[in-house]
């Protein structure tokens, strides 16, 4: 096996995922058998391949230093409609179990 | 006006042009196009169920502000009247928008994407949002939490994924055209599999601000559409810099429907043997092949390629799009939007909401990209699934030193039978086996219609064409559209 139960359990932790004991359980298996595909990359020879995080780069191919704009204050007026969207807000405030003991 | 087709239970087939002819001419009104078009929402969603909401009100405003227009004698906007459907992932401001997950049943965002603002600044009327496999992951539209949509041409069979919605409703006539979102294959697969022009534009061509992210390296917005032309119009407006996104790109846009007509006699086409391997079925590839022996008829030269790093596409998209997912969906906490599972703790409440919230291929793929993140695994997957990348990419570039496009099926296998291949998630992620590369490299491809299988099934050709070659993906996408129906 590639990846073991714990790992499942482990990396679910980290992404704050509550998992079902038969959700652990297959996805173990599934991505077990994923992992196996994946590991065909193996057989690419990458020495000096530089890494690509983006397709296009900003700045290049007309995008003249897309990534850049002016440090500028704009308004911003829609502060009580974003707080309608949360499910317990109490403006101008998000609402969370206490995380701060006294 | 075109002619109404008694016979089709459809009822007539608008396109962008011929809504411009019969609304100046006065022969329908905006207002009477959007309710001919819930009209048959109502009759055919049922069955389909590629709309999740309707936006009547806000359609029927946008209508009577064209409406007026007209009454008034003024020019009208290019997209004036066209009904069109968003695919739930793009952001309508007081429009529901669901990604379709339970963990957004109830978001309402209080921002339009760009994307939905240029179209409606153009006149567009949006009907409503379209169903989808949930957050965009996967390629059969059986992932949403909403149910699964079905193939307008063969109802017991999937009509691609993720954009699923937006492909039935506009093969079905539910709408005109439609927005998708396209992170390894979801407009050009769904396209295929239900027979329509299905456009994926380079990354950065069209802003992604209000598009929630699936995997930001590689999402892009792009439209469907019942012909060659109106994708070419839909590029045009969607396509420029947006200071909202800061990986738009600034490239000039081209005037992609003026570049339409042009003759692609002399232009060299990629023919790349990798795409053509024993994974197609063989009435794919009998049309496929047939539709490229059309392209040569038309006077292009076929010129027989190898992108060697083909065969790893699969597996490195599988990283990067994990990972970044990962990343992205850590903000469905409970906190600022959506559902919130109550916990003792902030860290109960965390684990409770994305786990009841989230659907299996989603916790699937968090679980994943989590683990290539991950440390002791970063260096094996995640970094290794880079650079991979960028050979990937090295094929593209290599190949456009050669050709001017590239022409591929854009799925191995036509429509498959609903429930056929969820227990096997690696089966599924193998369907996008032709389009994930393109996803990767950010290049611009099309798929478009070419012809049906024995069963009735339609069949796609893809076209790829270099960053920001939009316009030439449309040009030969159109000659072979034109060459297609005279035949």
């Amino acid at each position: 096996m590639r990846i073991s139960k714990e790992e499942v359990l482990r990396v679910a932790e980290l992404a704050h995922l509550e998992l079902t004991e038969s959700e652990v359980a297959k996805y173990q298996q599934q991505l077990d058998s994923i992992l196996d595909y994946i590991a065909k990359l193996n057989a690419v020879d990458t020495a000096n391949i530089e890494p690509m995080a983006q397709a296009v780069a900003a700045g290049a191919e007309g995008g003249v230093n897309a990534a850049f704009r002016d440090d500028v204050i704009v308004p911003c007026s829609i502060g009580n409609e974003v707080l309608e969207c949360a499910p317990d807000a109490e403006g101008p405030y998000f609402r969370v179990p206490k995380v701060i003991e006294r | 006006m075109t002619t109404r087709d008694a016979n089709s239970s459809a009822g007539e087939r608008w396109s962008i042009s011929s809504i411009r002819q019969a609304l100046t001419a006065k022969k329908i009104s905006a207002r009477e196009l959007a309710k001919e078009h819930f009209g048959r929402i109502e009759r055919d969603n049922p069955r389909l169920n590629a709309f999740l909401t309707l936006s009547p009100d806000r359609a029927n405003a946008q209508a009577d502000r064209i409406d007026g227009m007209i009454a008034r004698r003024e020019t009208l906007p290019l997209l004036a009247g066209v009904p069109m459907a968003i695919k739930d992932v793009i952001s309508t401001r007081g429009i529901r928008t669901t990604c379709g997950s339970r963990i957004l049943e109830n978001y309402v965002p209080p921002y339009d994407a760009t994307a939905v603002e240029r179209l409606e600044s153009a006149g567009a009327v949006v009907l409503g949002k379209t169903n989808c496999d949930e957050f965009a992951m996967g390629s059969s539209n059986e992932n949403s939490a909403y149910g699964p949509v079905r193939n307008p041409v063969a109802p017991d069979r999937v009509p691609g994924g993720s954009s699923g919605g937006s492909a039935a409703a506009v093969a079905a006539g539910l709408a005109v055209a439609a927005l998708g979102t396209d992170t390894g294959g979801s407009i050009r697969q769904p396209g295929a599999l239900c027979g329509i022009p299905a456009m994926m534009p380079t990354y950065g061509r069209v802003s992604r601000y209000g598009l929630i992210a699936l995997a930001s390296s590689l999402d892009r917005i792009g439209p469907f559409t019942t012909n060659v032309r109106d994708a070419a119009t839909l590029m045009g407006i969607l396509a420029g810099r947006d200071a909202n996104d800061s990986t738009s790109a600034g490239a000039p846009v081209a005037d992609y429907v003026s570049g339409l007509g042009a003759p692609v006699k002399g232009l060299r086409l990629g023919i790349p043997r990798e795409y053509f391997g024993p994974g197609m079925s063989p009435a794919v590839r009998q049309k496929v092949e047939a539709g490229i022996a059309t392209l040569e008829k038309l006077g292009c030269k076929l010129v027989e390629l190898s992108m060697p790093h083909t065969e790893y596409a699969i597996a490195v998209y599988y990283i990067i799009l994990t990972a970044e997912a990962s990343s992205n969906l850590a903000r469905y906490d409970g906190v600022r939007y959506g559902l919130r599972v109550p916990g003792a703790t902030l860290m109960e409440m965390y684990r409770q909401t994305r786990g009841r919230g989230f659907g299996a291929e989603v916790k699937r793929r968090i679980v994943l990209g989590t683990y290539v993140l991950s440390a002791g695994y970063y260096d094996a997957y995640y970094l290794k699934g880079q650079k991979v990348r960028t050979l990937v990419t090295k094929d593209f570039r290599d190949a456009f030193e050669k050709v001017e496009a590239i022409v591929t099926p854009t799925s191995p296998v036509p429509a498959f039978k609903l429930g056929e291949r969820t227990e096997d998630p690696l089966s599924m992620y193998l369907a996008d086996i032709y389009t994930v590369t393109g996803s990767l490299s950010g290049v611009p491809g099309i798929s478009v219609p070419c012809g049906l299988t024995p069963e009735g099934l339609p069949v796609g050709l893809q076209i790829f064409g270099p960053h920001f070659g939009e316009e030439r993906v449309l040009q030969i996408a159109y000659a072979f559209e034109q060459a297609s129906n005279k035949n």
